[in-house]
């Protein structure tokens, strides 16, 4: 037996110790006002990272080598299982989810350590100090309560019980990371904003460094959200892509409240405005997404009773949920007092807009917390077992998105301080024109049926595209050659409010006009759908690598012309028993083909679940849209400007 | 008071003011949104009133699954310990649904006091028992001791 494991749980506590010291001694340097000890908080920042990432690929190194000495890896892999997921096993369940978690949380912390040369010391020193706070917290976690790295002796086990096979998937490996970096992130926002409002320097400056660190913190959430929207409507058979499903919601809270965190930090580095709520913001965000972790990782949902009835994890992280929030709430109450906004501005204006951008967001967030913690309350007091469906959360999400995207390029385009209504009007009129054209020939062309959900929902998608459109047009003068030329924050914006655009038109459309239809299929048996003919040709059985499935082969046809031939399959994974669905699905830009069989009938014919989705793809299109909006407003210039330029301006 | 004050204090009234609406727009439109859930016990007892969409389940009966000749359509029978509810169904099952394993539907009570589901809800794991099931289970299985008690006294 190796003692590889041991050496990864000693990278675990070492890490431990090093973060506690990350805490300390910048603390320490920042009382004595002493410049080389707070030296030390970017090397200690480094140091914590490095040890999470051995500790991290040790793990890794267990599951490739099958070592099932380790109990996590005896139950979430096999042998049979195929390398590369062998390696996304490392997030397949809690403990190592949680390993990946924090070693995110160290890497973002060694990354504002590397590329921060550019601010004050004291800054940084502050900053990776309350970093080091947080990471103590979760590693302190995971060796209390989820070690990845325990082993189950003396009864070694000679095969894993395998990974979930839901989590064997494309999507499934990058899904976790993605999201995590994003929850992460935020925590890096909340440090600045900590450290900046404990020093009492609230300024232009101060949000200047910390808006790229947010807007990156964004852009992996977006990607996150979308990816798990993506693996859930291929990989669960039955072709939903949203369920509002409290672990979605854990993700999609924090994502509006930084959503909101983003737009107000432009409003305080441009204008020196809304500054005590830009910290509010940036603590909502961190607590969020600290919620989000309680809410999964507890095992609250499955049950407040089993939660109850083994309490350990649920009430560690329930306690930094407490300290964090109460700790950031109370150093505000007692520094906001000195915190000053001046400027001035007019009803109409930029900032008025971003203000009405920040209230829909938290009123979205808000409608989302209500409706996940609404179950788990009425649970709580014994009054009952209940759900809030997805019509509920669509009644009060959507309208909020309705006025969002309506005031949206407005906002964008408004000026500081003052504009003119009429300006603002003039300058849209041909967009607003285009957008009720496209919305009302929307309903008309899909089904004929005046639907005016259909008809606001396009329109109101379409003008968030074209008013965004419009403004680029007129910053570069009608010369296309000039929109290179622009800087980076304003065409990321203008990308990821267009990609905002898409997701709307794309939701409002794959919404009102998917079709479906589960039908009893046997060979030679055709079905009609839409304008689709889907003909079964036969079935079959296909062996893969750990699983064995029965197979149908489907071919599909749009006016006699042959479109693809699809293989819809049913799974049974070896190790586990377990059936999976595995969707066949033939796309384009303009729908998506959706194949899945449902159970195999007495007489030997089969079920099987026809789905025609127009304009799926927009949904997450948008979302890439928005992420590489996100990642050229990173891009921009003066985000990269060197020390003297920052403090001459500050 | 000066104009500047003024307007914070309009702003921050009028932010109390949207705040408050929403939350209470919020609450009650969740009053009148949720979806119980049932035990067969409570179907039994006559507590669901026909026609109201609601969430039933129990351990589906092995050999209560029939299926219709034609079609998807089939009904299976669900049960508690206590009481069993016929539940109809047309169109795709979960993968994890199958005799014995613990489901949720949603659906509506018909007059004849079957149950016509729209949806049938079963959780992606093996082992996995719906806690509205397990607490159904539990209720039912108490409620059996104490009427073993009061029989016996």
């Amino acid at each position: 037996m190796s003692m590889v494991p041991e050496y990864g749980q000693l990278a675990l506590i070492i890490s431990l110790f090093v973060a506690g010291l990350q805490f300390i001694v910048p603390a320490v340097g920042l009382r004595l006002k002493s410049e080389w000890i707070m030296a030390y908080a970017r090397p200690l920042a480094i140091a914590q990272a490095t040890f999470l990432i051995i500790s991290l690929i040790i793990l890794g190194y267990g599951f490739v080598h099958d070592d099932f000495s380790i109990s996590y890896i005896a139950n979430n892999s096999n042998t049979q299982l195929p390398y590369f997921f062998k390696i996304s096993a490392i997030w397949g369940a809690h403990e190592g989810s949680l390993l990946l978690w924090i070693a995110m949380l160290g890497a973002w912390g060694m990354a504002v350590a590397m590329f921060s040369r550019s601010l004050p010391l004291e800054m940084i020193a502050r900053v990776l100090s309350i970093l080091g706070l947080v990471s103590v917290g979760f590693i302190l976690f995971i060796v209390e309560t989820s070690n990845p790295f325990a082993r189950s002796l003396p009864n070694i086990p000679l095969e894993g019980a395998d990974l979930n096979p839901l989590l064997q998937d494309f999507g499934l490996i990058i899904h976790p990371p993605m999201l995590y970096m994003g929850y992460v992130g935020l925590s890096v926002a909340f440090a600045f904003a900590m450290a900046a409002l404990i020093e009492g320097r609230l300024d232009a400056a101060w949000a200047r460094w910390t808006r790229p660190w947010t807007t990156a913190a964004w852009v992996f959430l977006t990607l996150g959200i979308a990816l798990g929207s993506w693996w859930a409507y291929y990989e669960l058979g039955w072709g939903g892509w949203w369920f509002w499903d409290p672990v979605e919601n854990a993700s999609l809270m924090p994502w509006l409240v930084a959503t909101a965190l983003m737009h107000s930090l432009a409003v305080t580095e441009k204008r020196g405005l809304f500054k005590s709520w830009t910290v509010l913001l940036a603590i909502f965000a961190f607590s969020l997404s600290l919620l989000g972790t309680f809410l999964v990782r507890s095992g609250v949902l499955t049950s407040v009773h089993a939660f109850a009835s083994d309490p350990e994890r649920g009430v560690f992280i329930l306690g930094l949920l407490v300290f964090w929030v109460g700790g950031s709430l109370l150093v505000y109450a007692v520094k906001a007092h000195n915190v000053t906004s001046f400027g001035r501005y007019k009803w109409l204006s930029r900032e008025t807009f971003i203000l009405f951008n920040n209230l829909l967001l938290v009123v979205a967030c808000l409608a989302v917390l209500l409706g996940t913690l609404y179950p788990l309350i009425i649970d709580f007091a014994g009054l009952g077992k209940i759900s809030v469906g997805p019509s509920w959360f669509n009644t009060m999400f959507n309208p909020v998105v309705v006025l969002l995207a309506i005031v949206l390029p407005f906002g964008a385009m408004a000026n500081w301080k003052s504009d003119e209504f009429a300006r603002l009007a003039k300058a849209n009129i041909i967009a607003i024109t285009i957008a009720l054209i496209i919305g009302l020939s929307a309903s008309s062309m899909m089904a004929g049926e005046f639907n005016w959900q259909v008809v606001l929902g396009v329109t109101v998608g379409t003008w968030v595209i074209a008013g965004s459109l419009a403004d680029m047009w007129k910053k570069s003068r009608g010369q296309l050659n000039r929109i290179p030329k622009l800087n980076r924050s304003y065409q990321g914006m203008i990308l990821a409010h267009i990609g905002v655009g898409i997701s709307i038109v794309g939701v409002v459309m794959v919404s009102h006009y998917s079709i479906e239809k589960a039908v009893r299929m046997s060979a030679g048996s055709e079905a009609v759908l839409g304008d689709y003919r889907f003909e079964l040709v036969k079935f079959g059985h296909i062996e893969g690598p750990n699983y064995i499935s029965d197979a149908a082969e489907v071919d599909i046809f749009k006016e006699d012309k042959h479109i693809k031939t699809l293989v819809p399959e049913k799974r049974r994974y070896n190790a586990s028993g377990q059936v999976m669905t595995e969707a066949a699905l033939q796309v384009n830009l303009w729908r998506d083909l959706y194949v899945s069989l449902g159970d195999k009938l007495p007489d030997g014919s089969w079920g099987v679940r026809l789905q025609v989705k127009p304009y799926m793809r927009w949904v997450w299109l948008g979302a890439i849209f928005m992420s590489l909006g996100g990642l050229l407003a990173i891009m921009d210039k003066r985000y990269r400007r060197k020390k003297a330029v920052v403090k001459a301006t500050a | 008071m000066l104009v500047q004050r003024k307007k914070k204090l309009w702003l921050i009234l009028f932010l109390v003011a949207s705040v408050s609406t929403a939350v209470g727009l919020l609450m009650y439109s969740l009053s009148q949104n949720i979806n119980l859930f049932m035990s067969p016990t409570q179907f039994a007892n006559g507590e669901v009133p026909v026609g109201q969409t609601v969430r039933a389940g129990g351990l589906v009966e092995p050999g209560s699954v029939y299926r219709d000749e034609e079609g998807l359509g089939m009904r299976f029978t669900v049960a508690d310990g206590r009481a069993e509810l016929v539940i109809h169904y047309e169109g795709m099952l979960p993968d994890l649904f199958r005799e014995g394993q613990g489901i949720v539907a949603l659906g509506q009570l018909r007059e004849d006091g079957t149950f016509m589901a729209s949806e049938v809800l079963a959780k992606h794991d093996e082992n996995y028992m719906p806690p509205e099931i397990q607490d159904a289970l539990d209720k039912a299985h108490n409620d059996g001791k104490e009427a073993l008690k009061s029989a016996r006294y």
